[in-house]
């Protein structure tokens, strides 16, 4: 019972897997920049691009195991990715926070 | 109406996914730090739009919380749309203040 829920759950949400997909290989290269990356603004650059489409993921995970809550993990999971950012911008330029 | 619907969600997160995975190979293959920020800045802006939109669409499915899942995505879409540029102009500035310098045409790749 439980595989014929999953089989019809994955027949139609096919294009969200699909898009999920594409989320997690964008990821995927963006995390070869952030290691790679020459200087530390790549880093930071790649970084806040990783946690913008974890985001998404997140929001469309919501939608494949419908389960509307993981929206308000999204939502938190982009403002703590717009703060960190701003974060570690303003301690590489003044050395200190606050 | 229901094949309409479905077909309009298959568009737009198809081009969704199109805009976030060209986001991702510009940042990988740009030469430069100041030449990732234009797919990092605005594709993923894009992206990010259209995946809400699909999502907004999507919701409407299930009419006894339908709108508070839009009520949220409505949120997150506006919050993207502020955060994503504030956040990419912090990182030139920082940078341009830091003293890297651009790219000119015929030096090697960084």
């Amino acid at each position: 019972m439980m595989l014929a829920q999953a089989e019809s759950m994955l027949h139609t949400d096919i294009p969200t897997l699909v898009g999920g997909l594409a989320l997690l290989f964008g990821i995927m290269l963006l995390l070869v920049r952030a290691i790679a990356g020459p200087t530390n603004y790549d880093r930071i650059l790649a970084m806040n691009a990783i946690g913008t489409k974890t985001a998404l993921f997140v929001a469309l995970l919501g939608f494949i195991t419908e389960r509307p809550a993981f929206l308000d993990i999204a939502l938190a999971y982009a403002i703590l990715n717009f703060v960190g950012t701003i974060a570690i911008l303003k301690f590489i330029r003044h050395r200190r926070l606050g | 109406m229901q094949l309409f619907r479905e077909i309009v969600v298959w568009v737009l997160l198809m081009a969704g996914a199109f805009f976030s995975l060209t986001a991702a190979v510009g940042v990988l293959r740009f030469p430069d730090f100041y030449t990732r920020l234009h797919p990092a800045g605005k594709n993923d802006t894009l992206g990010v739009l259209l995946f809400c939109s699909a999502m907004l669409i999507e919701c409407f499915r299930y009419p006894e919380y339908g709108y508070l899942v839009a009520g949220r995505l409505v949120l997150m879409v506006l919050f993207m749309l502020m955060a994503s540029p504030i956040a990419c102009h912090a990182i030139t500035q920082a940078a341009y203040v830091d003293g890297l310098r651009p790219w000119k045409k015929g030096d090697p790749r960084r």
